[in-house]
């Protein structure tokens, strides 16, 4: 049965409409024609903008209020498409892979000047970009330089929204059993030695899925593909000419939107297509096992400060989507210029929509948040005990499934690891695991105590607030900070390339060289370089809680020391294959890695370990020891920690697995561990021993080799070794 | 160049379509249509020419779906000489996975029923 409200009542220059409907906000295909709604607490005034895909002026600006015709006998009528704060109207026969949109506003209030602090910033001259548009052009082919000239930067565009699934749906895979691989979208493919049709993109991506599958990941994570502008704040190296770019992206324009960018569809000016290309990677992904996670960045927006361009946002309603001073000046909580306000209820409901929209049509596992401890800000700026947002996250029926991280942490000073409102959902980026590990792996002394709760999934972070293991997103690096080569190569950070005189990122990076700034032509600085990176990734591997690896670490990719490559599209940023065969070694240790984990459910407890017998077995679900078994050393002069974990407690006791001990020498010599007996059946087969030459550093699970003497193993200085009781 | 398409139905329950011009959402319809109209005729197989094909938007995407599940999963679809620049929006959106692509109608694989 047809619907009875699909035809025109009104004309406007030739252009038939009728009232819109204010719900779903943004544009919608309804049948016969296109549904515009955007909502405004503060205009009083809004025009309905279209055009021609890429033209430079617009086709036609409908008014939501004023005279139309009406569309039966073309006479003169006054009309007003608004419910409530929402402008709304259907627009028919529009051709909906050939037009962009747009809006104008104004409000009753006088103008603020570029620079100047001021309430509301209505400016009708401004055509502004739809919060909820699904596509955006204007930035489609990734680094092509802007015409500064343009009227409409970041133009709206339509999508339809069908797609053939074939079936799939997220994959709901358990926390505790995910290992995290984040990645760049660009950075992955766009070295030539990538070898892939159409470098730095989806599709891209979907060429090396059987590389992901090799490695073992089981979800990948990937950094900003929200509509960004490469080109915000771009700028000229003075010294070496490179175009510096926002490479990374954090610093959305639009949230419904995919990068299109990133797309190889990008270039065809269709949004569905972009979103097509995208659906299917994440169909393939899911097809393959692999999940997808989306770091999203809702802690502020590309318009920057008072002197940041009018995109959107400021346009519509400055003091709805931003947190202003009295004075009305940007508060800047995320140290990028301004900063949503989130916790209003109208930016709160676009957050929740966004994520709805990207859960339910793109099929997304989960989603790690930029700065998360701005959402749970109050409008100005206080931390709130109870955050509304958070809370309707946790608790929203459509993302009831997914995963939710938090970077526990914001611009402003609020550091909330181990402390991040969970709400019985939340997982947080761990930044204390990253910094103890570190401290630890380069042979700081007095860490076992530390170590031993990193190790175990940070029930000293967590355990107070009924939260298990899996709220601890391990990492030792990620995008921000060095790569794991240049953790053990560098003692500084190198950030010359940036242009900020090195002034730029951090200084607390817990590195440490193995003897030599940078490259080196020492076998031993590079012997041991190779070790260490083995160590880290070993003890990531073994830890309680959620693994995540930074693409590349696998391969011992560099940023020559650089720990901020935020703005480099070049050599520096992206994956150089050609290190899978020179550092194939590294790679099949990872590899190894990873698929012993997967193998051990030992290793992915979803709750904290006792300290006790609790299934008969004769062991504690975890016993520490040291160069002593059953004796641990927990001293301040200690550098190493063995721990023995019960199989017959794995899962809970719920699952049978082997026994796995581990001993991690940090202190620069040899130390001889005795090893803790096992029941009678049971010998200690070697897994890792990170101190023996490849290929007998590491071995692929269910193929260790028995242990020859199983009371003690003389472990290596700097080295890991991880034994497994069959 | 305007869109054309037309469907020749063989002896052997083969549905030959021949796609030219630009076939974006203003003309996908009519491809729809000719779609359904072999579907009607039980075609065994679907056979889309494409030599001539300048241009496929993501509403001609759409009709290589629709094809697919109109005709049935038994129904093999072949998509035939179609130009590079439409092959590879083909692959860039996935959708080659729905279809058999040839450079060339080949009689031996196609009427081998």
């Amino acid at each position: 049965m047809e619907r009875i409200d699909i035809y025109p009542t009104h004309i406007y220059e030739g252009y038939k409409l009728r009232p819109g409907r204010a719900y779903p906000f943004g544009a919608t295909l309804v049948p016969g024609g296109v549904n515009f709604s955007i909502f405004s607490r503060h205009a009083s005034y809004c025009v309905l903008v279209l055009f021609e895909k890429g033209s430079a002026s617009p086709l036609i600006e409908i008014p939501f209020r004023g005279m139309f015709q009406k569309a039966e006998s073309n006479e003169p009528v006054w009309g007003e498409f608004r419910i409530g704060n929402v402008f709304c109207m259907t627009v028919f026969d529009l051709d909906y892979e050939s037009i962009e949109y747009g809006f104008r506003m104004d409000g009753p209030y006088s103008k603020v000047e570029r620079g100047q602090p001021g309430q509301h910033r209505f400016d009708p001259s401004k055509i502004l970009m739809d919060p909820y548009a699904k596509a955006i052009g204007g930035r489609e082919v990734w680094g092509h330089p802007p015409d500064w000239n343009d009227c409409y930067h970041h133009r709206s565009r339509l999508v339809y929204d069908d797609f053939d699934w074939e079936g799939d749906r997220p994959l709901e895979i358990p926390l505790e059993d995910l290992v995290i691989y984040e990645m760049h979208v660009r950075s992955f493919t766009r070295h030539p030695s990538a070898g892939v049709k159409h470098p730095g993109t989806f599709a891209a991506i979907r060429e090396k899925i059987p590389y992901l599958k090799e490695l073992g990941v089981n979800c990948i994570e990937l950094m900003p593909i929200y509509e960004f502008d490469e080109f915000e704040n771009s700028r000229i190296h003075p010294d070496t000419g490179e175009l510096l770019m926002n490479y990374w992206g954090y610093s959305t324009v639009g949230f419904f939107a995919p990068k299109a960018g990133y797309a190889a569809t990008g270039k065809s000016k269709d949004g569905t297509q972009v979103a097509d290309e995208l659906k299917t990677l994440i169909k393939e992904l899911h097809k393959n096992g692999i999940e997808v996670m989306l770091d999203v960045v809702f802690n502020h927006t590309a318009e920057g400060n008072e002197y940041g361009p009018i995109i959107s946002f400021r346009g519509i309603d400055n003091v709805t989507y931003y947190m202003l001073t009295p004075e009305g000046y940007y508060y800047n909580f995320s140290g990028t210029g301004n900063t949503l306000n989130c916790n209003n209820p109208i930016v709160r409901n676009m957050v929740l929509e966004c994520l709805r929209y990207w859960a339910a049509e793109y099929h997304i596992d989960g989603f790690r948040f930029d700065l998360a401890a701005i959402l749970g800000r109050d409008p100005w700026g206080a931390p709130l005990p109870n955050p509304p947002l958070l809370e309707a996250l946790a608790f929203d029926p459509i993302l009831g499934k997914c995963k939710l991280i938090a970077e526990a942490w914001d611009a402003g000073g609020l550091y909330q690891v181990g402390s991040f409102p969970a709400y019985g959902r939340w997982a947080e980026w761990n930044g204390k695991y990253r910094d103890d590990v570190r401290k630890f792996l380069k042979g700081d002394m007095g860490l076992a105590g530390a170590m031993s709760q990193r190790l175990q999934g940070s029930p000293d972070l967590y355990a107070w607030g009924n939260r298990g293991p899996t709220a601890s997103i391990n990492f030792i690096t990620c995008h921000d900070g060095f790569t794991l080569y240049d953790l053990v190569a560098y003692n500084g950070k190198h950030n010359e390339a940036n242009g900020e005189n090195n002034n730029d990122g951090g200084n607390d990076n817990h590195s440490w060289n193995c003897g030599w700034e940078g490259p080196s032509t020492d076998p031993a600085v590079n012997e041991l370089r190779c070790r260490q990176m083995k160590n880290a990734i070993a003890m990531l591997m073994v830890s309680q809680g959620v693994p995540m690896i930074l693409a590349g670490d696998e391969l011992a990719n560099t940023q020559d020391g650089n720990n901020n490559a935020y703005c480099h599209d070049s050599e520096l940023s992206w994956l150089n294959w050609t290190q899978l065969e020179s550092n194939a070694d590294l790679f099949r240790f990872v590899k190894n890695c990873i698929a012993f984990r997967m193998a051990h459910p030992v290793l992915r407890s979803k709750t904290h370990f006792t300290n006790r017998d609790y299934v008969g077995s004769g062991y504690a679900d975890i016993t520490w020891h040291g160069t002593q078994a059953w004796n641990a050393d927990w001293s301040g002069t200690n550098r190493s920690v063995a721990f023995m974990l019960c199989g017959k407690h794995a899962k809970g006791g719920t699952v049978v697995d082997n026994y796995v001990y581990v001993a991690m020498n940090m202190y620069w010599d040899t130390l001889p561990f005795t090893l803790p007996g096992l029941p009678d059946e049971l010998k200690w087969h070697v897994f890792v021993n990170t101190g023996a030459p490849s290929p007998q550093d590491s071995w692929q699970p269910g193929s260790e080799p028995l242990l020859d003497d199983q009371s003690r193993f003389v472990v290596g200085g700097r080295s890991v070794v991880i034994l497994v009781g069959k | 160049m305007a869109f054309d398409v037309s469907l020749e139905m063989t002896d052997s329950g083969i549905a030959k379509i021949t796609l030219s011009g630009e076939l974006d959402a203003s003309v996908a319809s009519m491809f729809k249509n000719k779609v359904e109209e072999a579907a009607s005729l039980q075609a065994k197989r679907l056979v889309l020419l494409m030599q001539d094909l300048e241009y496929m938007s993501s509403a001609g995407l759409r009709a290589l779906v629709f094809a697919k599940q109109k005709m049935g999963a038994d129904v093999d679809i072949y998509v035939v000489g179609a130009q590079e620049s439409v092959m590879e929006t083909i692959q860039m959106t996935g959708f080659h996975h729905s279809i058999v692509a040839l450079d060339s109608y080949d009689s031996d694989q196609i009427e081998n029923i």
